[in-house]
């Protein structure tokens, strides 16, 4: 099977001698965009980072052979003193000026105008100088650069205002749209997940429930992960959790 | 100016340019500390080196690569950065250190004297230099991404662990050279100061590391400069004049728009 790019079997993570996953299996395959949900503590960090090989866990986690994958780790903060600016940022992985710029005005900064102070203000900036959305949208571009076939993201609008938490979604949209980008993305917020997710997985610590949102996440589910009366409806499109 | 100390003069610079190169990446990682800590295991390295008839700068190098390998075990294996172990390891060792070396040698162990080095130490303090510069560069880029995310740097490809070991080794190389220059107990600024005084007026990485290590060389030269001159010790001379030139950036980073 070509389309398949990740086969999770049986994965367990302890973590200071506490069961934070307990026997996970699933499978990634291409242009999925699996969203993963939880409560605080489900271990769904855990669960990126033991994808990635960041933790030491039990059982197996089998990538598609060669596969390059961009991640996107969440809510990082960068010194502000940090003498890094986000050009050199992005010379780190790729030299050619011109392809960096493309990638930032894919992730929805205005390279080409020069009334936005693009240059200024971001391009030869510090980093650490960039607001929490432009960071947001500057690490998700580092991350695509060099065409990943799958990105990993860790709640990828936390601590990120409102028009750039649109931007951010709306770009991973059209990833989906046209590149057929495969995802793997935390989420804490229930429209989301209706939105852009073909699959989500319910985490608390064990699988809950796995597959189309539609299908699988009924009020049962949602209050037996999040314990209580959630108050969320499918059709809402304003409230959080 | 006699060629053996033009000789010194440009050891000297060598040795502070390596260090700062170095010990940039050290400031930004939020290490500099454990650069400043790492040159007190160098002590006892030297004293056990100088009862057994060996050169004291292979007796430091042995101990600090150890401490290296130590300290970078301690890293990768807890969660959290055990600070306090770290102390407590190289402050023992400073007291172990005083201890074991006899008294005359003890002034020029704790504080360093160029006037010291022979050539064949001369030119093999420059080529290590080069060595521990050429190759800090070869590794600079995953260390500058572990820096922003450590995380990051590995979905990248980069294997941080082995990065982080050959970093702290050659970190423990250019300590022992900074021993025999400015001494144990100064080496630490050698590292640390140019780099902070760069990271006060710079925007980005290029101009802080070119800048750190042009206020290395400044210091170096006119330290050891002002040393022979007024006849006082050339360490204590040279990390005062990188402070002073920390003070200016300090300052200028204050009053500018």
């Amino acid at each position: 099977m070509d389309d398949l790019l990740l086969s999770v079997k049986n994965l367990n993570v302890v973590l200071n001698d506490h069961l934070v996953l307990d026997d996970l299996s699933f499978d990634l395959k291409k242009g999925d965009s699996l969203a993963i949900i939880g409560p605080n503590g489900a271990g769904k960090s855990v669960l990126l980072r033991a994808l990635l090989g960041f933790l030491p866990f039990e059982g197996k986690v089998n990538w598609k052979k060669g596969i390059k994958i961009g991640y996107v780790p969440q809510r990082l903060s960068v010194d502000k003193d940090m003498p890094l600016t986000t050009y050199e940022f992005f010379s780190l992985k790729e030299g050619n000026r011109e392809k960096i710029l493309n990638s930032l005005s894919s992730v929805g900064f205005d390279v080409k105008n020069d009334s936005s102070n693009f240059i200024k203000h971001v391009f030869t900036n510090r980093l650490g100088a960039l607001s929490g959305g432009e960071l947001q949208r500057v690490l998700i571009a580092w991350a695509l650069i060099d065409s990943p076939s799958v990105l990993l993201f860790d709640e990828p609008t936390s601590g990120v205002d409102i028009s750039s938490e649109e931007t951010i979604y709306h770009l991973l949209h059209s990833l989906q749209e046209k590149h057929r980008l495969t995802m793997v993305l935390i989420s804490h917020e229930l429209q989301v997940v209706y939105k852009y997710a073909s699959t989500v997985m319910c985490l608390n610590k064990e699988k809950v429930c796995f597959g189309p949102p539609l299908e699988v996440l009924d009020r049962e589910t949602l209050q037996t992960l999040y314990g209580k009366d959630v108050g969320f409806y499918k059709h809402s499109h304003t409230q959080k959790l | 100016m006699t060629a053996s100390f033009l000789f010194l003069i440009i050891v000297g610079i060598f040795v502070a340019i390596a260090a700062s190169y170095l010990g940039s990446f050290m400031v930004l990682r939020r290490m500099s500390l454990v650069g400043d800590a790492l040159s007190h295991v160098a002590l006892p390295g030297m004293a056990i080196a100088i009862s057994l008839n060996v050169s004291p700068i292979l007796g430091a190098l042995v101990f600090l690569l150890i401490a290296a390998i130590i300290i970078w075990y301690i890293g990768e294996t807890s969660e959290v950065y055990p600070e306090t172990l770290v102390g407590i390891l190289f402050t023992s060792s400073l007291a172990l250190g005083i201890l074991l070396t006899k008294e005359p040698d003890l002034l020029e162990a704790l504080f360093g004297n160029i006037e010291k080095i022979g050539y064949v130490e001369g030119i093999a303090a420059i080529l290590l230099s080069i060595f521990a510069v050429i190759t800090t560069y070869l590794i600079s880029k995953g260390l500058t991404i572990a820096i922003i995310s450590e995380e990051m740097a590995k979905s990248a490809g980069y294997k941080i662990k082995w990065i982080n070991l050959i970093y702290l080794l050659l970190v423990s190389l250019i300590v022992a050279l900074g021993v025999k220059f400015v001494g144990t107990l100064l080496t630490g600024a050698l590292v640390i100061i140019p780099p902070a005084s760069a990271k006060n007026i710079s925007n980005g990485i290029k101009g802080y590391v070119v800048l750190s290590a042009f206020f290395a060389l400044v210091s170096s030269l006119t330290g050891i400069l002002i040393a022979r001159i007024l006849a006082i010790e050339t360490g204590p001379a040279v990390v005062l004049v990188s402070v002073a030139i920390f003070l200016l950036t300090y300052l200028y980073n204050r009053i500018r728009p």
